[in-house]
C-alpha cells in the first residue's frame, strides 16, 4: 500500500471535531452554508461562543483527538480570545493528541499579521485561505470583500506568524473567469508556495443568492470550462504537492487530516449552528436556526435535530462512495465486488472511470466520481452474503 | 298505419363543432325523452375524451317517441354516427340502419370536407337527406350562402332547408315534423325469418358485449335463440330493449326497430360490426350485404417507459379492444424500447385516441415509435411482404421496390388559399384531381396522396396555411410504387430500431439530418463520445458527436454534508431509472418522445 493510502485510511480511526462560527460580514451569493450575516442581524458573538463551549461540555468523554477544525461561516471573524477559549474547552473535554491539526478557515481581509500572530498563539497550527482567485473582477463576481493583494498579504502574514500548514482555497469557472485570469491565479498560488491547495469547481446550490442570478438568465458555469480549468490547474501544480481528493491538493504530510477523516468515514464530534457530527456509527445534525440554537443550548440541552442510522450494507456503501473521492480509492469490499460485476460497473471499467488497484477500487477520472457514487449507493446487497 | 309506418330511422351528419350533440340533446329534451333537469350537455358522448375532443367515438342510438301535428305517435330512432373518416366503415354501417338523415351544417361555418364525405355515403346508400343549418342566432351566421352551399350538394329547392338553433331550440319543432314526414318508413319484411344488423357494440363489464342492432325483416323475441352469421356463434336473446336513453328491456323488437341486444357473449371479437343476426331455428338464407373486416391503416410501436408496465400493457389493450375491434395488436420487441406491441389504427385519430386512453384510464406510461403506413416490399424473386414496420424492411440487395398506400384527399377550404393548399400537396408528393367551386369562395379540391405524408403532421399544416379554415377527409386508395429508403440511424454504431423510418429518397437526406441533430441535443453527454449517425443502406448520410461527458462531481464533500450529498445522489439516481440503454448508451425517455415527435 503506497504511503498516502495508508495516510488516508489510518483516518477512518482518528478523531476528529468541528466548530461551526456561522457569523460572515455578509453572505457570499453561492454560499449555502449555516451562515449569520452580520450586515442583517445583530447577534452577539459571545453569547454564541458561550453556547459552543455549553455544548462540548455536553458531549460525551472521547479520547484525545487528532484534529479540529473551526469552519464556518467565518471563523475569523472571531476575537483571539474567543478561538482560545473554544480551543481550552475541546482541550479540556477530549485532549489534544500530539501533533493534532488544528485549524481555522480565514478570510483574507481579516487576516492581518496581528490577528493572525494572535490566533497562532491559541495553538492553531493551520490556516485555510479563502483566497478563491488573484482576479480583481472575478473576486467582485463573487461577491467577496477581499482584493488579489489581501490574499497575497494573508499567507504572507501566515507565514510571519509562524503557520507551517497554509491552505490557499480557490473557486474556479466563475463566469466571466477566462481560461488566462484562472491561470494566473494558479501561477500566483503556486508562487506563494502554499502547503495544500484545495480547487472548487463553482457550484450552483439550490436557495443561494446564485441559483436565483441564473435561472433569471445570467450565465451558468459552464461543464467544459470547469473541465479545462481543472485540467489546467492539474497540469500546473508541482510535484511536490500532490492530488489525494477530487478538489483538494497537499505536500507530503500535509493532507487535511480533518478531512480525511471524514472521507474515511471516520467519527468527529461537531458543535454549533447546524454542523453535523459523526460519532459511535450514527450522524447527527443540529438545528439551523440561531434562535433556537441558542435558547437550546442555554436550556442545558443538545441542539440536535435530527439523526440517522444506516444498516451495514447502507453503512458499507457510504463508506465506498466516500472513500472513491480521494485518489487512492478505497480498500475493496462486498460494495466492490457488487459494483465491479454490476451492468453500471463493467461500463465504467471499460470506460476507464475506474480500476482495481490491486485490492483497491479507484476513480480513475475524479471528475466523473458522481457518476460512480450514484451507481455504489443504488446496488443490492447479493443475497447470500 | 302499421307500427312500422310509424317508425324512422334516421342519423345526423355534421362537422366537428357544428353542433351534433347539441341538436341530439334538444332533439331528446322536446321529446321527452329527457326530464331538462337531467340534461347534461351532449348526452350522447359517454366518454370523458370524446367529450372534451367534441367528437363521437361510438355509434350509439336512442329512440324518442314523438307525438306529430297529424296526432299520431311516432318512434323516432336517433342513430349517432362517429364523425372523423378513421371510422368510416363504422359511420357507413350506421347509416345502413338508417332511413334518412339530417345533414348539419353551421351558419357561420358552411360545409366541410368531412360532413360532405359522410354526405356522399349517406346519397349512396339510398338515404333520405334533409339539410339543416345550425347557429342561425350567431351573429356571423351566414344561412342563405349556406344554404346555397348545402343544395349544391343535396339538391332540392331553398324551402326544403330547415334552419334551426339547436342551442335555443328554435325550429325543433318544425325539424321533428321535416322527419315524420319528408323520411320514409323502414321497408323489411315482417314475416320473413329474421335479419338484424350489428351496427354497433361496445363491452360493458357486467353485461359482456351488448350490441346495437336494426331489425332488417322479421323480428327478435326476448329469450329467442340467435345465431351470428359471420362468426356462426349461436346465443340466446338474454335481453334486447331500447334506449330511451337509459336502457329499457322490451319483450320484442320488430321489422324497422333499433334497439340493443344482450346474449352473454363475454369476447367482442366474436361479434363484430356489419354482422347478420339470424334465427337458429328458421334461419335467413342469407346475410346482409357490406359486411367489412376492419383494416387498419397506420402502425406504430407502443412501449412502456417503466418494462415492467408490459403486461399492464398487454391487459389494457386486451380491454381497450373489448369495446374497439377495429384495434390490432402483436407483441414487438425493439433492442431500443425493449417489449412493446405494433399496433394497427384505423387512422391517425384513432392512434392518438387510443395512446390517450391507454395513458389516462390505465395509467400508463407511454412511448409511441413514429407513425407508419403498410407498404408492400417487392422481392427481387417476385414475392411480396407485408411491411407495417421499417425494421420488417428486407435488405435492399433482396429489395426490387416498394409500393405505397395513396389516399384519396378531399380538401375544401375558402378560394384564397387554393395556392397554398396546392402547394402544401406538391411537398407531400401529391397529385392533384378535381377541383370544384362549390361557391365563388369555396373550393373542394381532390388529391391523390402518399398516406405516409398525411400521416406527418399534414392536417396541423393544412390548419395553420389556411388559418384553420379549410378542412380535409381522406379515403383509402390504391397502392402505387414510390421511390422508398429505409433511413436507419445508428448510436454508437448501433443501429436504434425505433428511430428507423421509410421516407422518400428525395427527404432521405433531410429526415436524417433532423434526426441527429435533433438527438445530438436530446441525449445527454456519456462516459466517452457517440457518433450519432444516419444510414441508408450501408451509406452514412448525417453525422453528429456527443462528446464525452468532462464532469459529473460536486466540489465539496465534507463532514457537513454526507447524508444531504448521499441523499442528492440517490435521487439524481431515480431520476436516471427513466433511461433506456442502448448498447452502451444511456438514453432518456424524453429523447424518444421528443425525436419522434410529429411536428418538424
Amino acid at each position: 500500500m503506497s504511503d498516502a493510502a495508508a495516510t488516508a485510511d489510518r483516518a477512518a480511526g482518528q478523531r476528529a471535531a468541528y466548530v461551526h462560527i456561522p457569523f460572515c460580514h455578509r453572505r457570499c451569493p453561492y454560499c449555502d452554508f449555516a451562515v449569520v450575516d452580520l450586515s442583517e442581524q445583530r447577534a452577539s458573538i459571545e453569547r454564541y461562543v458561550d453556547a459552543l463551549i455549553a455544548e462540548i461540555a455536553m458531549e460525551p468523554p472521547w479520547q484525545p483527538l487528532h484534529a479540529v477544525n473551526l469552519g464556518g461561516g467565518t471563523p475569523s471573524i472571531l476575537h483571539p480570545a474567543d478561538v482560545q477559549r473554544v480551543l481550552d474547552a475541546l482541550k479540556a473535554r477530549f485532549g489534544f493528541e500530539p501533533g493534532a491539526e488544528i485549524s481555522i478557515e480565514a478570510n483574507p481581509e481579516d487576516w492581518t499579521d496581528e490577528h493572525a500572530a494572535a490566533l497562532r498563539s491559541t495553538g492553531l497550527n493551520r490556516v485555510s485561505l479563502g483566497v478563491q482567485s488573484f482576479d480583481a473582477e472575478v473576486l467582485v463576481a463573487l461577491g467577496r470583500a477581499h482584493d488579489p493583494g489581501m490574499g497575497i498579504g494573508a499567507v504572507a502574514a501566515s507565514r510571519t506568524a509562524g503557520f507551517d500548514n497554509v491552505n490557499i482555497d480557490l473557486i474556479l469557472g466563475t463566469p466571466g473567469e477566462s481560461q488566462r485570469s484562472w491561470q494566473e491565479t494558479v501561477a500566483t498560488a503556486v508562487g506563494l508556495g502554499p502547503d495544500h491547495i484545495s480547487a472548487y469547481a463553482l457550484t450552483v446550490e439550490l436557495g443561494t443568492v446564485l441559483s436565483r442570478q441564473v435561472s433569471a438568465g445570467a450565465p451558468a458555469p459552464l461543464e467544459d470550462d470547469l473541465a479545462d480549468k481543472y485540467e489546467t490547474l492539474g497540469g500546473s501544480l508541482p510535484a511536490r504537492l500532490s492530488h489525494y481528493e477530487v478538489s483538494n491538493w497537499a505536500a507530503p504530510g500535509r493532507e487535511c487530516r480533518y478531512n480525511l477523516t471524514t472521507w474515511a468515514q471516520g467519527e468527529y464530534a461537531a458543535f454549533g449552528l447546524g454542523a453535523h457530527g459523526h460519532r459511535s456509527g450514527v450522524r447527527r445534525r443540529n438545528v439551523r436556526r440561531l434562535d433556537v440554537y441558542l435558547e437550546t443550548v442555554e436550556d442545558g440541552r443538545r441542539p440536535e435535530a435530527g439523526s440517522e442510522i444506516l444498516s451495514s450494507w447502507d453503512r458499507e456503501k457510504e463508506r465506498v462512495f466516500l472513500g472513491l473521492r480521494r485518489r487512492c480509492g478505497v480498500r475493496g469490499g462486498a460494495v466492490a465486488d457488487v459494483l465491479v460485476t454490476s451492468e453500471a460497473g463493467s461500463r465504467f471499467l471499460e470506460a476507464g472511470v475506474i480500476r482495481m488497484e490491486g485490492e483497491r477500487l479507484i476513480v480513475a477520472r475524479p471528475l466523473l466520481t458522481d457518476a460512480v457514487a450514484r451507481e455504489v449507493l443504488a446496488l443490492e446487497e447479493r443475497p447470500g452474503r | 298505419m302499421s307500427d312500422q309506418a310509424r317508425i324512422r330511422n334516421f342519423s345526423i351528419i355534421a362537422h366537428i363543432d357544428h353542433g351534433k350533440s347539441t341538436l341530439a340533446d334538444r332533439l331528446l329534451e322536446f321529446t321527452g325523452a329527457v326530464a331538462e333537469r337531467d340534461m347534461r350537455e351532449q348526452l350522447l358522448d359517454t366518454m370523458d375524451i370524446e367529450r372534451e375532443r367534441g367528437i363521437t367515438i361510438k355509434a350509439n342510438a336512442v329512440r324518442l317517441d314523438y307525438r306529430a301535428a297529424d296526432g299520431n305517435t311516432y318512434i323516432l330512432n336517433l342513430i349517432d354516427t362517429p364523425g372523423h373518416v378513421d371510422f368510416s366503415y363504422e359511420v357507413s354501417r350506421s347509416l345502413d340502419a338508417c332511413e334518412g338523415a339530417l345533414l348539419l351544417v353551421d351558419a357561420a361555418q358552411g360545409v366541410e370536407a368531412q360532413t360532405l364525405a359522410n354526405a356522399y355515403l349517406a346519397i349512396e346508400n339510398g338515404l333520405e337527406i334533409i339539410p339543416v343549418v345550425n347557429k342561425i342566432d350567431l351573429p356571423s351566421a351566414e344561412p342563405e350562402r349556406v344554404s346555397a352551399e348545402l343544395l349544391g350538394v343535396v339538391g332540392g329547392s331553398p324551402e326544403d332547408v330547415i334552419q334551426v338553433s339547436a342551442k335555443s331550440g328554435s325550429g325543433i319543432e318544425e325539424l321533428l315534423e321535416a322527419i315524420v314526414h319528408r323520411l320514409p318508413p323502414p321497408e323489411g319484411a315482417a314475416d320473413a325469418p329474421l335479419r338484424a344488423m350489428v351496427f354497433d357494440s361496445y363491452y360493458d363489464t357486467y353485461r359482456g358485449v351488448i350490441c346495437s342492432i336494426r331489425i332488417v325483416d322479421g323480428a327478435i323475441d326476448s329469450g329467442e335463440a340467435l345465431r351470428f352469421m359471420a362468426t356462426a356463434l349461436d346465443d340466446a336473446a338474454d335481453e334486447i330493449g331500447v334506449l330511451r336513453p337509459a336502457a329499457t328491456p322490451v319483450t320484442r323488437l320488430a321489422t324497422g326497430e333499433v334497439g340493443y341486444l344482450i346474449s352473454g357473449v363475454k369476447e367482442i371479437d366474436l361479434i363484430r360490426v356489419g354482422d347478420t343476426v339470424t334465427d337458429v331455428d328458421n334461419p335467413a338464407s342469407g346475410a346482409l350485404a357490406g359486411y367489412q373486416e376492419p383494416k387498419p391503416m397506420v402502425f406504430s410501436g407502443l412501449f412502456p417507459t417503466d418494462g415492467d408496465d408490459f403486461e399492464r400493457l398487454r391487459e389494457a389493450l386486451d380491454k381497450l379492444r373489448l369495446n374497439d375491434s377495429s384495434l390490432v395488436y402483436q407483441p414487438e420487441t425493439s433492442r431500443a424500447l425493449g417489449f412493446g406491441f405494433r399496433c394497427g389504427f384505423l387512422g391517425l385519430l384513432h392512434m392518438e385516441i387510443v395512446r390517450e386512453r391507454l395513458e389516462r384510464e390505465y395509467d400508463l406510461d407511454l412511448v409511441a415509435t413514429a407513425p407508419s403506413v403498410e407498404y408492400v416490399a417487392h422481392l427481387t424473386d417476385g414475392s411480396t411482404a407485408q411491411i407495417r414496420s421499417p425494421q420488417d424492411l428486407p435488405d435492399t440487395r433482396l429489395l426490387a421496390d416498394i409500393s405505397e398506400p395513396f389516399v384519396k384527399v378531399m380538401i375544401i377550404t375558402p378560394s384564397e388559399y387554393v395556392g397554398t393548399v396546392m402547394e402544401l400537396i406538391q411537398q407531400r408528393r401529391g397529385e392533384m384531381g378535381e377541383m370544384t367551386y362549390l361557391t365563388p369562395e369555396r373550393v373542394e379540391l381532390h388529391y391523390q396522396v402518399p398516406l405516409a405524408e398525411i400521416v406527418f403532421d399534414f392536417f396541423d399544416q393544412l390548419k395553420s396555411r389556411t388559418r384553420g379554415y379549410a378542412s380535409m377527409d381522406y379515403e383509402p386508395g390504391e397502392y402505387r410504387r414510390s421511390d422508398l429508403v429505409r433511413v436507419n440511424i445508428l448510436l454508437n454504431g448501433v443501429p436504434v430500431d425505433a428511430f428507423s423510418s421509410i421516407v422518400h429518397k428525395e427527404r432521405s437526406y433531410r429526415y436524417g439530418r433532423a434526426m441527429v441533430e435533433r438527438l445530438r441535443k436530446l441525449i445527454p453527454r456519456q462516459l466517452f463520445d457517440v457518433p450519432v449517425q444516419a444510414a441508408v443502406g450501408s451509406r452514412i448520410i448525417a453525422r453528429e458527436t456527443i462528446k464525452a461527458q468532462r464532469k459529473d462531481v460536486t466540489a465539496k464533500c465534507y463532514g457537513g454534508d454526507i447524508t444531504r450529498k448521499r441523499k442528492l445522489l440517490e435521487r439524481q439516481k431515480e431520476g436516471k431509472r427513466r433511461m433506456k440503454m442502448v448498447g452502451q448508451v444511456e438514453v432518456p425517455q424524453e429523447a424518444f418522445i421528443s425525436a419522434l415527435r410529429i411536428d418538424e
